[in-house]
């Protein structure tokens, strides 16, 4: 077996550096019966294979090594130079194979002859202490048919040279030339609502709590931003929503590119019901324990599936940063009752 | 919610409710604000303790606030010494019972209390154990000697005895000293209750902080949770209800105990039934010293007892009756409870990292070690002590109204226990002497003038607070006990403005989310109107009221923190609850329809109907 390409359920997609971060959490749940949407990886293998096929590792090199990395037009002007190098440079054969055949195989298991998917980035750097990598790299909703997804494959590879992404990795110490690249190849989630759901507060470092946010469609306003999700938190260990706040969802993705306004009517409700909250927390608690660690997960509501059943897992990684504790102490009540506090443990002892 | 203003009403600017002035001279001169100490008075902050007061409190009654804050004072300031505080100043306004926790502020002298404190509370925790054994006994005998005390009318003359054994003494004084026995124990009883309570909610304290620490988004209830108890005295009232209903059912006495009629008719019903008796010498068994109990804490002379008022508990009996018909389990689920209990401070421990686990460790074991204190010191003071104490004062009504000096019982509670150490002197000395007493026309028309006057005051629910807030709330029990925090002061000031509320703002003290008709209840004997499905909102709810839970959808109050008895009781029947809301009976109406959040501490208007 090439190595080119794997599934979710395959053994060998729990191999970290073959199939990069994003692909490891998928195949940790997919394995564990945790429902995500079903897929491949493009391997780490394909991605090396590719540079070394088409040349342009040496090139990619030459061209990193004489950029000036203080400069933010000079790295512009080389990550355009190199976007359209993986534009112009098709895949070899052998690799082309392999991706054509697992996209026909993720087809035919789902019943469509062009299923619509999402190619997604699953570097190995993501994740890596310290560095999150965050929306660093790109992610593709909604593409059909082989010659669409295999555009996006290189694209996604090409987002490893952006100018962001160069800065980013330079900053935290990594050559961009060793990130090593996978991509997601998975079904296009019919979300009727999606977000992003951390085990942790994000806020305080609240590890008993889990805090959930959500928007209407594809995840992609919450992840990127541009609309207020809707936001929940969960006290983890007693099982109950403990606040609901209304957030401000003025419009939803349908796929990558398509926004569609949200009615006011909408707009004003909260997109997920405690069912689903309690749902989606038993499932981050699953992961947290799986993994050692609270955990940053996005999910999606499909539309189709039927309620209680509907949850789909999108990805999985650590939280790697959280509020220090210390910061977090400074009112003086609390100052007040830590004082007398303490009097009263070191009266005891 | 920004407030219009940043201090509350001055005791000098506080209006009497119309019909009520005059209020003052009803109670002893130090309870009351003085012209003297305004400047004091005002630039200080008091918020209304209707945690023990949640009524207009009558002259004789305001010993309550008296035994109370002395009991409170000599603990913390004095015997303790804790380090930051000393104790609660108090005054009455408009009727009701108004504190100010008087802090520490000179670093050397915290630092020199602090050695003290060490010392004296280092000496309670290590022996803990020991000295709760102790402590039970001696309330124990106290009840016991407050109990033996007689009030007895006067005679014709006095009986052979005083003469035969050359006593040499009159009867007569008996009355005057057990008077003075009764309140010398009253009062001892209030130094008790403080002497392990405020060491009780220091432990507790040390294991909140640390959770609020490790989890800064915990809620106060779930730290409770993990510490409370689920056996001992403070549930047996409540479970004797529960054993009366099943066995109602076993012999087959629940028909006559569903009877939508008085106690009277309804013990009636049962003696009627083949096996009525034996129900009933159950019943009558129980009762000592388990209906020694009130439906409300006992510190107003009116509150009743559930053997003074058979219907409160007959009425829970018939409630746990119908859920044993709808074939519920109604035991409480004690070993459950116990495990849930540990599951979740097992859960959260595992949450630590390793080197917090010691200390997590240390602190729940501190605070499981004096909780049970924390929960039934209730039963012996305000429970035990209180219903005895107020027996005693009726029989010594009933003294003065055999001998025509009051015309009714009720007459006594409008003096205050100075005045009434006068009046009874007055009744002893008439008697003695062979004249009318002169407190016949001295106080008769006074009497009939303060009536007027507790029913003005009545009238009016409290202020929350009076004088200048500070910046921060800081003191300790202030926060735990009474529920009052910074952000409860500014909600109290942002709605002092008056008007019309959609929303009031308490603190989530049981959890869950319910939604139903308001029913406000002022006297536990309101409780039989009650509906199934109703929102109860009362000044306080008592631990009592347990039972009209099973009725209720939820429990709104006015006032009461985390560490209230009602709000470990409200938990642990699953009932959301929202304590210290500061207006509930005030601005909502029976009829109205609100949800309240127990998770969120939020009561929110849905429609007026």
């Amino acid at each position: 077996m090439s190595m080119l390409t794997v599934e979710f359920a395959h053994q060998s997609s729990l191999d970290k550096r073959l199939v990069g971060g994003k692909a490891h959490g998928l195949a940790l749940m997919t394995q564990a019966g945790i429902p995500v949407s079903p897929g491949f990886a493009v391997t780490t293998r394909a991605y090396r294979e590719y540079l070394d096929h088409t040349g342009l590792k040496a090139r990619l090199e030459a061209a990193l090594a004489d950029v000036n990395r203080e400069s933010i037009d000079a790295l512009d002007e080389a990550s355009h130079t190199i976007e359209a190098w993986f534009e112009r440079a098709p895949l070899p054969d052998h690799v082309l194979m392999a991706v054509s055949e697992g996209y026909a195989r993720l087809c035919a298991a789902l019943g469509s002859a062009d299923l619509s998917v999402a190619v997604r980035s699953s570097a190995t750097a993501e994740d890596s202490a310290g560095a999150s990598f965050a929306g660093e790299y790109e992610t593709f909703v909604g593409m059909r048919g082989v010659q669409d997804v295999e555009r996006h494959l290189r694209r996604c590879w090409a987002s490893a040279f952006t100018a962001r992404a160069l800065s980013y990795a330079w900053k935290n110490g990594i050559a961009p030339l060793d990130v090593e690249m996978a991509v997601v190849v998975q079904k296009t989630v019919n979300a009727r609502a999606a977000g992003v759901m951390f085990t942790v507060s994000p806020v305080t470092g609240d590890r008993s709590r889990i805090v959930i946010e959500a928007s209407y469609g594809l995840g992609l306003g919450v992840v990127g931003g541009d609309v207020t999700p809707d936001r929940y938190v969960v006290a983890k260990i007693e099982g109950h929503v403990v606040d609901r706040i209304v957030g401000d969802k003025h419009l939803e993705y349908l796929s990558g590119q398509e926004t569609m306004p949200v009615d006011d009517e909408r707009r004003a409700r909260l997109c997920l019901d405690d069912a689903e909250v309690m749902a989606l927390s038993r499932i981050g608690k699953q992961l947290e324990r799986m993994h050692g660690a609270p955990q940053d997960i996005e999910f999606a509501i499909d539309r189709e599936l039927p309620a209680g059943d509907n949850i789909v897992l999108l990805q999985c990684r650590p939280v790697t940063v959280l509020p220090t504790k210390a910061l977090l102490r400074s009112s003086a009540p609390v100052e007040a009752v830590a004082r007398f506090a303490s009097s009263v443990l070191s009266a005891a002892r | 919610m920004i407030p219009q203003t940043d201090r509350f009403a001055y005791f000098h600017e506080a209006r009497a409710p119309e019909g009520a002035e005059g209020w003052e001279r009803m109670y002893p001169y130090f309870l009351t604000s003085q012209p003297e100490g305004r400047a004091s008075e005002d630039s200080r902050f008091w918020f209304a303790d209707s945690m023990h007061w949640s009524r207009a409190v009558h002259p004789f009654d305001s010993i309550g606030a008296e035994a109370v804050y002395y009991g409170c004072g000599i603990n913390g300031a004095r015997s303790i010494v804790l380090p930051a505080a000393l104790g609660l100043d108090v005054r009455m306004v408009n009727g009701y019972v108004y504190i100010c926790p008087m802090p520490v502020t000179d670093p050397a002298e915290i630092e020199k209390r602090l050695a003290l404190f060490q010392e004296r509370a280092g000496f309670y925790y290590k022996n803990w154990d020991e000295l709760y054994a102790r402590w039970k006994e001696k309330m124990t005998v106290l009840v016991q000697r407050m109990k033996a005390l007689k009030f007895e009318p006067l005679p014709e003359v006095e009986p052979m005895e005083v003469v035969t054994e050359g006593q040499g003494r009159s009867v007569s004084w008996e009355l005057v000293e057990n008077y003075h026995r009764l309140v010398n124990d009253f009062f001892l009883a209030w130094q008790y209750h403080f002497e392990m309570l405020g060491l009780g909610y220091g432990a507790y304290l040390v294991f909140f902080d640390l959770c609020k620490r490790a989890f800064p988004e915990i809620q106060d209830q779930t730290i409770a949770r993990m510490v409370a108890g689920v056996e001992g005295i403070a549930f047996r009232p409540d479970d004797e209800l529960r054993r009366l209903a099943k066995l109602g059912v076993e012999l087959a006495v629940d028909e006559a105990l569903r009877t939508k009629a008085g106690a009277a008719e309804i013990l009636a019903e049962v003696q009627a039934r083949p096996d009525g008796a034996r129900w009933l010498e159950e019943f009558n068994a129980v009762r000592e010293p388990w209906f020694n109990y009130f439906a409300e804490y006992g510190f107003l002379h009116d509150q009743e007892t559930w053997s003074q008022n058979l219907d409160i508990p007959l009425q829970g009996i018939a409630r746990y009756i119908e859920l044993l018909r709808d074939g519920q389990d109604i035991d409480r689920p004690v070993a459950r409870l116990h495990e849930s209990r540990d599951e979740i401070a097992a859960e959260y421990r595992a949450l630590l990292a390793p080197e917090e686990t010691a200390q997590f460790d240390e602190a729940l074991q501190l605070s499981r070690n004096v909780f049970p204190y924390i929960e039934e010191h209730n039963i012996y003071v305000e429970h035990w002590t209180h219903s005895v104490f107020w027996e005693k004062v009726r029989d010594l009504a009933g003294v003065f109204v055999k001998a025509g000096f009051f015309r009714e019982e009720s007459d006594l509670y409008h003096l205050n226990r100075f005045e009434l150490d006068q009046a009874l002197f007055d009744l002893v000395e008439s008697w003695a002497i062979g004249v009318p007493a002169r407190g016949v026309q001295h106080w008769g028309a006074e009497i009939a003038a303060r009536r007027k006057i507790m029913a003005a005051l009545r009238s009016e629910t409290p202020a929350p607070a009076y004088g200048i807030p500070p910046k921060e709330v800081t003191d300790p029990f202030a926060i735990m006990n009474y529920g009052v925090t910074t952000e409860r002061v500014q909600e109290w000031l942002s709605q002092s403005g008056g008007g019309a509320t959609r929303r009031l703002q308490g603190i989530p003290a049981s959890p869950g989310v319910a939604e139903g008709v308001v029913r406000v209840v002022r006297h536990e004997n309101e409780l039989s109107q009650l509906q199934p499905g109703e929102i109860l909102v009362a000044a306080i709810t008592a631990p009592s009221w347990a039972s009209a839970f099973s009725v209720v959808s939820g429990v709104v109050t006015d006032i009461g923190g985390m560490m209230s008895h009602a709000a470990i009781v409200c938990r642990e029947y699953g009932m959301p609850a929202v304590v210290s809301t500061g207006f509930a009976t005030a601005r909502l109406q029976n009829g109205q329809r609100v949800r309240i959040d127990g998770y969120k501490g939020t009561v929110v208007l849905v429609e007026a109907s």
